[in-house]
């Protein structure tokens, strides 16, 4: 089956021009793929550049060397070189992100939050409130928070806004960085039941599960990210 | 009576004048565009009319008959000033009579009677740039007439409406000049704008302070501004003139003594006094 | 993809020996927030100037894209066309609300100068229209009647900003919009723009030295820095992963939040 997502030869390094312009080497020669409806996990120590590698397919950094291929409105799309507003419009309808932490946006209540990636994509602002409200309900957020604005809410009830806005308009591919890093035991299997839902749908999921028994359970194989040997 | 010959004809230098006819012919080529001009000193003061008196000057002939009114009044210390000042330098004919007289100097009014293609009004300009209490950068006004960008001139009317109620500007109300250029009809009262509108006579404006003159040709509309829901209506006092009975001529409020005893006359002595002869010619009949 | 509603490519202005702008290109899409960051004398204002037609370069072309599409080169087009652009199909938030705003003239005034420059000439809906936008800027309408000079800083910039919106233009130029106010105040004025650039779908062009204004309303970054851009594209792969001295620098002085 084609894949998703797949790259070829991937490097990223950081020049740290304020220390003297160093260069850290962070990934090299990275080729993987992942197909419709299958869940990859990356593993490594922390430290290897699995969240670099996120951030790279993610556009979030930029990469260096290689190249990153997804599919996009039904062709195939080279994302390193893509200018931004090509990269803005794959990241609205094919290209989600559940970051570790939400970025919170002043006065903007949970639900509009969760609805807004819904609404960009075209959905209509009722259908996308509701489907909003469903989402952050199944993640066990009380009605009654929906309206505020999570700047002042938990780490944990941060976190499961941020995931319902990235399950909520349904992306076919879906980055997910420690999705339930914050969450406790009964949030975690909602996550997990989400992702299960999202595979079946056909999404391609890339993760960073640090919860092994989590990972053993939604992901379908796992891709090494090895740290690389310092070179002489 | 024969001039002053120790005068040059109506006082001013052969070059003025023309310099002023110069700058009246642009003005009237340009109607309601203001034209710089080199206002000279004259034998009065600033806001005594040196601007109308110049543009008079310029274009008074030997045969032509002089009237002179303030605040439609003639007998005025400056309307009689200055009708004796160019009967001396001018030897012209000097009149009362709207009817009359071939040019007519005013200042803060037009007179009641329609004027006709055979005579000129100067009006004495104070300040002729309409714009200026809301912009107060000569030069952006400049810009904003010679790219008719007028939308400020709403918002002052906007502003009336919104304090008052009402456009509450009663004199120097502003007026569109054939479509183009917005122009201070000078501290009229807003009751004599239509007067402007398609006038047979030419109406020239003097400012001598500001050095502008400007200019309407006959025939020429002059439309005042207003809103669609709040249309332009010149206002006079609700009453009838004690003298002439007059229910249409604008009026003067007259306090007749120290215990509140006040009464309305014409603010146009001439036409108040033609029409009391007229009732008396009735009367007698 | 639509066309860039405006584009500029190869500008180049100098002031004596100091160099303003250095072959500079950047274009403009319908609804797209471009933010241009720098320091003081990066060239950043003085470029936002030469986008508006305020400032002529010494070489260069700035082409603004008519709603019909025609292609117009800004710095040809004569004052009176940019001027009646720059009441309708564009706009101009200044730093300072006074630049901006007529201090003499009240709030409903000010909006509906706009209004009645392009030709509203009925009062009642001119003062519903003002009265309208005042609340959608979160100024009590009943203040519609008041002078500026009675509102706090962000009252008038809130005012600049439905000043210039009410003619709905495609165009909106913002220079430091949040500079000279309090934090708190900065805050929801960024918030408010961010909300309103979203949902009427305008496209701005916003200079600025707060690399955090940026990251909120941004879509795309442009850096500056000695009158040359060098670097620009997503906001947030520009200041994630800075790549020029200039940009690590300036987004590590930024405090973490």
């Amino acid at each position: 089956m084609k894949a998703s997502l797949w790259t070829q030869d991937l490097g990223k390094s950081f020049r740290l021009h304020l220390q003297g312009g160093i260069r850290i080497p962070v990934l090299e020669h990275v080729d993987f793929a992942v197909a419709p409806g299958e869940c990859v996990a990356l593993s490594g120590p922390s430290g290897a550049g699995k969240s670099t590698l996120m951030r790279c397919l993610y556009g979030n950094y930029g990469a260096e060397a290689g190249r990153i291929h997804l599919m996009h409105d039904g062709a195939a799309v080279e994302l390193t070189g893509a200018d931004a507003r090509a990269m803005r419009e794959i990241r609205r309808q094919t290209l989600g992100y559940v970051s570790q932490f939400l970025r919170v946006i002043p006065r903007i209540g949970a639900l509009d939050i969760v609805a807004e990636p819904l609404i960009a994509r075209g959905a209509a602002p009722e259908l996308a409130r509701t489907r909003a409200e469903s989402l952050l309900l199944q993640l066990n957020l009380p009605r009654r928070l929906h309206h505020l604005p999570p700047a002042t809410f938990s780490g944990g009830e941060q976190q499961r806004v941020n995931l319902a806005r990235g399950f909520a308009p349904g992306y076919p591919i879906l980055l997910l960085d420690e999705p339930t890093a914050s969450l406790d035991a009964a949030n975690r299997e909602v996550v997990i039941a989400l992702i299960a839902e999202a595979k079946a749908a056909g999404t391609a999921i890339i993760g960073i599960f640090h919860d092994v028994e989590v990972r053993d359970r939604v992901a379908d194989r796992l891709f090494e990210v090895l740290p690389i040997q310092d070179a002489a | 009576m024969s001039r002053d010959e120790a005068y040059n004809f109506a006082y001013l230098d052969e070059n003025t004048k023309r310099m002023i006819r110069r700058a009246l012919l642009k003005a009237v080529a340009i109607p309601g565009h203001q034209v710089p001009f080199g206002a000279r000193e004259m034998p009065l003061p600033y806001g005594w009319g040196t601007g109308g008196i110049q543009v008079t000057a310029a274009v008074l002939g030997p045969r032509d008959v002089l009237k002179v009114i303030d605040q439609g009044a003639d007998d005025t210390t400056n309307a009689v000033s200055i009708r004796r000042f160019f009967h001396r330098v001018a030897g012209v004919e000097t009149t009362t009579r709207t009817s009359e007289a071939t040019v007519i100097q005013t200042r803060h009014r037009i007179p009641e009677a329609r004027l006709t293609e055979a005579q000129i009004i100067v009006y004495q300009v104070p300040m002729p740039e309409p714009l200026f209490r809301l912009e107060p950068r000569l030069a952006e006004t400049k810009r904003m007439h010679a790219l008719a960008d007028y939308g400020l001139m709403h918002v002052k009317l906007y502003e009336d409406i919104a304090k008052h109620g009402h456009i509450a500007t009663s004199y120097s109300y502003p007026v569109m000049v054939d479509g183009r250029y917005l122009m201070s009809p000078s501290p009229i009262p807003a009751f004599d704008n239509p007067k402007m509108h398609r006038m047979p006579a030419l109406q020239l404006f003097g400012a001598g302070r500001e050095k502008r003159i400007y200019a309407v040709p006959p025939y020429t509309d002059v439309r005042s501004l207003d809103f669609e829901d709040h249309p332009f209506r010149p206002h006079r006092a609700k009453a009838h003139c004690a003298l002439c009975a007059s229910c249409t001529s604008y009026l003067d409020e007259v306090v007749t003594d120290d215990r509140g005893g006040r009464m309305f006359v014409c603010s146009d002595t001439d036409y108040c006094e033609t029409r009391q002869a007229e009732q008396q010619k009735v009367a007698a009949a | 993809m639509s066309a860039p509603l405006l584009e500029a490519e190869g500008l180049r202005l100098r002031f004596g020996a100091v160099v303003a702008l250095d072959s500079v290109a950047i274009d403009v899409h319908p609804g797209e927030v471009v933010a241009i960051v720098g320091e003081s004398g990066s060239g950043k204002s003085t470029l936002l100037r030469v986008l508006a037609g305020q400032m002529r370069p010494d070489a260069g072309q700035v082409t603004y894209r008519a709603p019909d599409g025609t292609p117009h080169p800004v710095h040809d087009m004569g004052e009176a066309a940019l001027r009646r652009l720059m009441r309708t199909d564009w706009g101009f938030v200044h730093q300072h609300a006074r630049d901006g705003l007529r201090m003499g003239v009240s709030a409903g005034g000010n909006v509906g100068e706009r209004l009645m420059a392009v030709g509203a000439r009925h009062y009642g809906n001119i003062r519903g229209e003002a009265a309208e936008w005042l609340r959608r800027v979160e100024i009590d309408p009943a203040r519609i009647d008041h002078l500026p000079r009675t509102f706090s800083g962000g009252m008038q910039q809130r005012l600049q900003i439905a000043r210039t919106l009410v003619t709905r233009p495609r165009l909106v130029f913002m220079d430091e919009p949040t500079g000279g106010l309090d934090v708190s105040v900065q805050a929801r004025l960024l918030d408010l723009i961010r909300a309103l650039v979203a949902d009427l779908g305008i496209a701005v062009l916003l200079v600025t030295h707060d690399i955090a204004a940026a990251r909120l309303l941004a879509h795309r970054i442009m850096v500056m820095r000695h009158g040359q851009v060098v670097e620009h594209g997503l906001t947030d792969r520009v200041l994630d992963d800075p790549q020029h001295p200039y940009t690590q620098l300036l987004v590590s002085s930024v405090l973490a939040a």
